[in-house]
């Protein structure tokens, strides 16, 4: 590990104007992920900015039923709020299916959207990754690419979001509020992270000292019932395969609205609009789901290694959505 | 504080049964406080003064040389004392195992190869001033994928540990030719890696001038073997074994891969003899560990099996390819069990390697066995199917009378026990057609395999006993304690062989200043060395009487074992899993396994259970999870950490039972036991791959079986 320079801020406002001044500097929360980086050669910073103590940590009931979720709340802790496991199960069970309880217990919201690609090449510095140096190539498109993109992804970079939450997040249409150099800004979660294209080494639209503050959640609308299906290849600690976020609205037999997104096939959480519109009006069967899935997954294109996230994606959305439209919940 | 090597007394009869009073309780371990309170040292954790920290420089090509290396940042960084490369490292006197003559020359054979090391003050300076070394290579074009059809696929000399490649009775061909039902299949298992919780730690002192001007060597280690590391460094370095010590009283699991001297060793004392009378302090990575620990050979197996209407084998044929490395040859015995697990005329087993660039292949927890039996144990599980037999009536109808090796008689198989035991105990009578058992989103099933591990357990340790002023007894053997129990189960015996009670001994292991050791492997451990302390034990009491005064003191090691001739030694078992499989998803979940197993007396049935689960628990993960994945591009291992490499959480692992048939094997020693340690995972893997076919009519033949080969599209 590089030896580097650690500061403590004091406020929000400094701390973007401590990491604006350099720009070998990180700010550093949970650290679950950049410290792992730091171990293993792939970030440098020379100067961490701790921001775990500004008062970023709490959750707030919005006048309109939402939430405004501060950035460095504990993913534990947002998992088992009583507003978030009431109104959003969608967002706890999101929380739930990530990482390790440890992990949970230290990674913050804002640490949870800005984590990097869990891409083994991405995380080993012997290895080329356009990512990390952009331009050396991508080891993952002619090598192990079980876990990677299926959607939206580039020749240079076929790397995925590691994030669960940012697929509940997707499908809630959050806001993230980030504090600049000029203030304050506010960017919709569908816009905050990127796809790769011609650039995979920006992961989000975020300029270098910009500081995540909150993330705003809109109340879901009543008799939404919404839910989160991960399978991943052992029962806890793994990345997803491929997950399912979901919020639906019924109409007897029918679906009224639908939001769906899915993680584990792309660059960023993948809002799912082309099955979203097939289902509105749709009858609530397994056949419609399906065919959602496919209208939505027909612009997929595999790599040698992942193919099966087709099927797979088409299932588990079926599966999540005859649990969310079937009045008796297991 | 070495002591002499006196040639001890090495009694002749064979030893009479031991009396057990001890022995069969499950006192609690007695290195379980240490190791609550974190006082336990691990090797790592010894108090030691001004040590340095040695962080090694890897290849990152697999083949080829390394023309130049760029030192001088890393020099120059703060905390450096020194980095260590081909051109300047200290020769060895020996550099005949290529495995282990580290930077003796700038040859790369595999990626990952130590090309060199840093010592610094901290570990983390030594990591950093690592990254500042350039390194400039030849390379040359690497071949690290193995297949069935390579040509240069070659029969070793033999096979691991000593037996011959290929066997061949009758007539295979004819005899499949003329079968009823035939089953004619290929399974591959991956490469894994060992992943024991505590990374493979080494750390030397070299005493260049000690009081008498003959440079000695103490090594603090982490090892399943202390002479073992002894007898491998002392001739590398030109010392006399006595002056090597290796201290080890702790060892955070090895399964294997801590059985043998590594080249980290080799590193650890290269720089240490850098900086004389300074610990060199070097604990591998995670992901150092996926390249320089040995792993499981990847293995690809032909299992051919006839039988006739009657469900009886008349042809068994077990073909396996594996890989080994361009540098050293290990030869992993995929298909010997597959020679004395079932009755058959006709029988053909063979061993084929490839010889790439890859770090050596090595022992992962019953080498040969786990993987050989998981294309066995699924193939009988196919015959089964097509004899519309039940599956645990097939193994019993098979059972052989006497090992079909050489006829000798079992010494105490009783495979059908454990297999009939298990049947009625895990409810196998609730078993459907395949496919046919669902419950909500959710195809359940069961399955079934047996499993073995031979007996080995011979001469070579030595133990002391002697008197101590307290009134008890000090027993001493360099023995090894992995996390299974060793200090629990060896003052177990030491007080029934010395008739003693279990507080009056006082354990003396994992140390080369006491006598001599066989390995902890093969599961082995307990019955050598405890067969070891009660002939030292014996011979104490005719040389001391009842009531010695203290200072009284005793060396034996212990005869042959001549019943080792006359029968077949070996464990059996048989291994129950349930699948439960999503199926939507193709998730898999193992809600119940059951092991019983045939494996003599049980010394403490409460490290032998956790012995028994884990080793069933390592096959579930076998079956369900690991692989190491070779970058065939790169020639490394690309999910080199515990992120990526699978292996159960505790989510994965639900009810696990495991139990066993009651009673000594005659003639397995004076204790009546055989190993325990690896027969866990022999078979399990099988058990759950056949309990997913159950549950879906979908055949896995390559693990691991993970969700997308379950898909049901």
């Amino acid at each position: 590990m590089k030896p580097f320079d650690y500061s403590r801020a004091d406020d929000a406002g400094s701390a973007v104007a401590a990491v604006m001044a350099r720009p070998d500097a990180a700010f550093l929360a949970g650290g679950t992920n950049l410290v792992d980086h730091m171990k293993l050669g792939v970030a440098a910073p020379e100067l961490l900015v701790d921001v775990t103590g500004l008062p970023l940590d709490r959750v707030e009931e919005l006048p309109d039923g939402g939430l405004r979720i501060g950035a460095t709340v504990r993913n534990s802790d947002l998992a088992a709020h009583p507003l978030v496991r009431r109104r959003l199960p969608v967002l706890s069970q999101a929380l739930l299916a990530g990482a390790s309880g440890q992990l949970r217990n230290a990674a913050t919201t804002a640490g949870n959207l800005l984590q990097r690609t869990r891409c083994g090449y991405f995380q080993d510095v012997t290895t080329p990754c356009n990512k990390r140096e952009p331009g050396s190539g991508c080891a993952a498109i002619g090598g192990w690419n079980r876990y990677h993109a299926v959607l939206g992804a580039s020749e240079h970079c076929v790397a995925v979001h590691p994030s669960d939450m940012a697929v509940a997040l997707r499908v809630l249409d959050a806001v993230v509020t980030v504090l600049g150099e000029d203030g304050e800004r506010r960017v919709p979660v569908g816009e905050f992270h990127r796809l790769p294209g011609e650039a995979p080494e920006a992961d989000t639209v975020l300029r270098h000292g910009e500081l995540v503050t909150a993330v705003e959640v809109p109340p879901l609308p009543a008799g939404t019932r919404s839910g989160y299906r991960k399978v991943r290849d052992r029962a806890s600690y793994a990345f997803a395969l491929v997950s399912v976020a979901a919020a639906v609205e019924t109409d007897g037999d029918r679906v009224r609205e639908a939001r769906i997104a899915f993680g584990g096939l792309a660059h960023k959480p993948w809002r799912a609009e082309r099955a979203e519109e097939a289902l509105r009006g749709a009858s609530a069967t397994d056949e419609a789901f399906r065919e959602a899935a496919e209208a939505e997954l027909r612009a997929a294109r595999p790599l040698p290694g992942n193919g099966f996230k087709i099927p797979m994606a088409r299932n588990t959305l079926a599966a999540l959505l005859r649990e969310l439209t079937t009045e008796e919940r297991r | 504080m070495t002591r002499t090597e006196e040639e001890p007394a090495r009694p002749t009869e064979p030893l009479e049964p031991l009396n057990p009073r001890a022995v069969g309780t499950s006192p609690v371990r007695l290195d379980g406080p240490a190791k609550v309170t974190g006082t336990a040292p691990y090797a790592w954790e010894h108090a030691l003064r001004d040590p340095v920290y040695v962080h090694p420089l890897q290849s990152a090509i697999a083949r080829g040389r390394v023309l130049r290396m760029e030192t001088g940042r890393a020099e120059a960084a703060e905390g450096v004392a020194a980095v260590l490369t081909p051109r300047n490292a200290p020769r060895l006197a020996d550099s005949s195992d290529r495995a282990l003559a580290v930077l003796q020359s700038d040859d790369v054979a595999f990626r990952g190869q130590f090309i060199g090391a840093v010592l610094a003050a901290s570990p983390e300076a030594a990591r950093h001033a690592a990254s500042l070394v350039d390194v400039e290579y030849e390379v040359e074009p690497h071949d690290t994928r193995l297949s069935s059809d390579r040509p240069d696929l070659y029969r070793p000399e033999a096979i691991n540990p000593a037996d011959e490649a290929d066997t061949e009775e009758g007539d295979v061909e004819a005899a499949l030719a003329a079968a009823h039902a035939v089953v004619d299949e290929t399974y591959s298992t991956p490469m894994e890696h060992n992943n024991p919780m505590e990374p493979h730690t080494c750390v030397a002192v070299w005493h260049g001038a000690s009081d008498d001007g003959e440079p000695a060597l103490t090594v603090y280690d982490s090892t399943q073997w202390p002479y073992g590391v002894r007898m491998t460094l002392a001739p590398l370095f030109a010392l006399a074994p006595e002056r090597v010590r290796v201290i080890s009283p702790h060892v955070g699991g090895g399964f294997g891969s801590k059985g043998l001297p590594h080249a980290h060793h080799v590193l650890a004392v290269l720089a240490a003899r850098t900086v004389p009378g300074r610990p060199a302090k070097l604990a591998l990575t995670r992901q150092q560990m996926f390249c320089l620990t040995g792993h499981r050979t990847p293995t690809i197996q032909r299992v051919r099996l006839g039988a006739d209407s009657g469900g009886r084998l008349t042809a068994l044929s077990h073909e396996a390819v594996e890989q080994t490395a361009t540098i050293k040859e290990f030869a992993e015995q995929t298909a010997a069990q597959s020679r004395m697990m079932y009755a058959s005329p006709n029988r053909r087993t063979s061993h084929r390697l490839a010889a790439l660039d890859v770090p050596v292949p090595s022992w992962m927890r019953a080498p040969g066995e786990a993987p050989g039996a998981f294309a066995a144990e699924v193939a009988m599980d196919e015959l089964a199917h097509a004899l519309g037999l039940d599956p645990v009536e097939l193994r019993v109808r098979n059972d052989p009378e006497t090992d079909p090796r050489d006829g000798r008689p079992w010494s105490d198989r009783r495979l059908v026990e454990c297999l009939r035991t298990g049947a009625r105990r895990f409810g196998w009578d609730a078993r459907t057609e395949a496919g046919a058992r669902r419950e909500g989103d959710w195809l359940v099933g069961l399955g079934v395999a047996a499993s073995t591990y031979p007996g080995f357990g011979g001469p070579g340790s030595v133990a002391e006993i002697e008197r101590t002023s307290d009134g008890g007894h000090a027993v001493r053997i360099a023995a090894a304690d992995l996390g299974t129990g060793t200090w629990t189960v060896l003052t177990q015996i030491a007080a029934d062989a010395l008739e003693c009670p279990f507080d009056a001994v006082h354990l003396e292991i994992g140390d080369t200043a006491l006598p001599t050791a066989t390995v902890a492997g093969g599961s082995a451990g307990v019955t050598a060395w405890g067969s070891t302390i009660v002939a030292a034990a014996r011979e104490f009491r005719a040389q001391h009487g009842e009531d010695p005064a203290p200072g009284a003191r005793t060396r034996s090691g212990m005869p042959e074992n001549p019943d080792l001739r006359r029968y077949s030694v070996a464990s059996f078992g048989a291994q129950f899993a349930e699948a439960r499989v999503h199926a939507d998803t193709g998730e898999v979940r193992v809600p119940r396994m059951l092991g019983v197993f045939s494996a003599g007396r049980i010394i403490n049935p409460r490290t032998a259970r956790s012995q028994f689960i884990g080793g069933m628990i390592m096959g579930m993960s076998m079956a369900l999870f690991e692989e190491s994945v070779l970058d065939h591009g790169t020639g490394h291992v690309v999910n080199h950490d515990f992120a990526q490499y699978h292996i159960p959480t505790s989510a994965d692992v639900l009810d696990i039972e495991a139990t066993w048939l009651d009673g000594p094997d005659p003639h397995a020693g004076p204790l009546g036991s055989k190993g325990i340690g690896e027969i866990g995972i022999v078979g399990s893997p099988a058990a759950v791959v056949n309990a997913v076919y159950n549950a879906t009519g979908i055949r896995v033949r390559d693990l691991p079986v993970t969700p997308d080969k379950l898909l049901r599209y």
